[in-house]
């Protein structure tokens, strides 16, 4: 384990670190907002809509991140549809994550009771109105929990972005071990580096679902 | 000749000259057998992380606060280092400390049967201490010692909690061995790559083909998982609710 090595490799690791940090931060808001809106269309059972994106849904939790990144960077290319690296990054994160983020925000809307919407027709309220004055506010705080334990399964996702050799931690590591064969140094680096953005989102994660249990629950 | 004939037939009707590879030859069945071998491994991992897991899981329900932090600390470090990840940690680290060649394959079982281990520690931990009190209470009542307490009372009442989330984790292991072609594993993803490679200049399109395919292949695999894990899930919430 060499100090030396470690403080080279640390403007490198530094631009990948905040690369990472960028397309994790862009690929789980785009993924929060397509989820919302999946989920939202498949609470309401809007014909032909529900069902497409419930396929999209089944399809994408159920097939590798990795492989989706190959079809996009390298399949895609072939039928005349050609992107770059970091765009098929962030497509590829954002679908993967709004089929999981549908999931959770759809978790969170069954647990609100069927009286609440009877209620609401009841009184009239036009599906915009519900989905604005009953299912948002009462579905999103359940949501949170799944919403966050989603958020962190993106952000660590963002190591298979090596494959189609975007510069983030992972890619910056290998090219490292690749080139100096310094293994130990660089591989401490990238945990490291992971460890700074995960534990503290872990550990807002454990606290909020308190906060959402205490909020639902009262303990 | 007859097959170059047609080939060069085919890359004129660009929409269909592409996914023919996929069933020249042997290529459908070295496909599948690249399948096999992710399968396999992943298998195997499960098949060493359960019983470790549930061990751990176990153990972890003990009020003893050092073997707690140290499960726990156990579990964190698999839960927040991507897979990827660690996976290079093993393959890097393991061959070196043990001083032999491993190959990648069992550096992947290994890799991923500590990781499956930490998962199902939580599963199985989660669901025991879902059990209510006063069945333990019960149990003690009747003069049990731990042991019996968690055969005869925590556990029957707990797998049918245990059983979905661990469906699901085997569908997420299988999934996850689409990362092992970056440790030198011939799995399905490769031998694609290479079936690209020989065919480069008949079908320069096959990537979507067969990406597409092996894309396919992976749901084909990991959907029905999810499926009979969500319907155990219903059934389990539907008889814990009376």
């Amino acid at each position: 384990m060499s100090w030396q090595v470690i403080q080279q490799a640390l403007p490198l690791f530094r631009k990948a670190f905040v690369l990472t940090l960028e397309l994790s931060a862009i690929g789980v808001a785009l993924a929060t907002i397509l989820g919302l809106a999946i989920a939202l269309v498949r609470e309401y059972r809007v014909p032909v809509a529900s069902q497409v994106c419930a396929t999209f849904e089944e399809l994408l939790r159920n097939t590798p991140l990795l492989i989706q990144l190959f079809f996009l960077y390298y399949g895609f290319p072939s039928i005349g549809i050609k992107l770059s690296a970091q765009a098929c990054a962030i497509i590829g994160i954002s679908l993967l994550g709004a089929a999981y983020m549908s999931g959770a925000f759809r978790g969170g809307f069954s647990g609100i009771p069927t009286i609440q919407v009877e209620s609401a027709k009841a009184l009239g309220l036009s599906p915009l109105q519900m989905i604005r004055h009953v299912t948002l506010p009462q579905g999103l705080t359940r949501s949170v929990p799944a919403v966050a334990a989603n958020a962190i399964f993106l952000v660590k996702e963002t190591s298979v972005f090596t494959v189609i050799a975007v510069p983030e931690l992972t890619n910056t590591a290998r090219d490292l071990i690749g080139m100096y064969y310094r293994t130990d140094e660089y591989l401490l680096m990238l945990v490291v580096a992971y460890a700074i953005i995960l534990i503290p989102l872990s550990v807002m994660l454990t606290l909020l679902e308190r906060r959402v249990r205490r909020g639902t629950f009262g303990d | 000749m007859v097959l170059s004939a047609i080939d060069s037939a085919s890359t004129v009707l660009a929409a269909d000259a592409g996914w023919t590879i996929l069933f020249t030859g042997d290529n459908l069945t070295r496909l599948l057998g690249g399948l096999w071998t992710s399968v396999s491994i992943a298998g195997l991992a499960l098949v060493f992380g359960i019983p470790l897991g549930v061990v751990l899981g176990a153990l972890r329900i003990l009020r003893n606060p050092v073997l707690r932090a140290v499960l726990r600390l156990y579990l964190e470090f698999f839960r927040i280092i991507p897979t990827l990840v660690i996976l290079f940690l093993f393959y890097y680290i393991l061959p070196r400390e043990m001083g032999v060649q491993v190959d990648g394959e069992t550096i992947a079982v290994v890799a991923f049967g500590l990781w499956v281990a930490a998962e199902i520690s939580d599963v199985v931990r989660g669901a025991l201490i879902s059990v209510p009190e006063h069945q333990i209470d019960a149990g003690k009542a009747l003069g049990m010692n731990g042991l019996q307490l968690l055969w005869y009372v925590r556990l029957p009442q707990s797998i049918n909690l245990m059983v979905p989330a661990t469906i699901n984790l085997a569908a997420r292991v299988i999934m996850t061995t689409s990362l092992l072609l970056l440790i030198s594993v011939i799995d399905v993803i490769t031998v694609g790559q290479q079936i690209m490679e020989a065919n480069r200049m008949a079908h320069p399109d096959s990537a979507f083909w067969v990406y597409g395919f092996v894309f396919l292949l992976y749901f084909i695999v990991c959907w029905p998982l999810a499926m009979i894990a969500r319907a155990l899930e219903k059934r389990a919430k539907e008889r814990n609710n009376g």
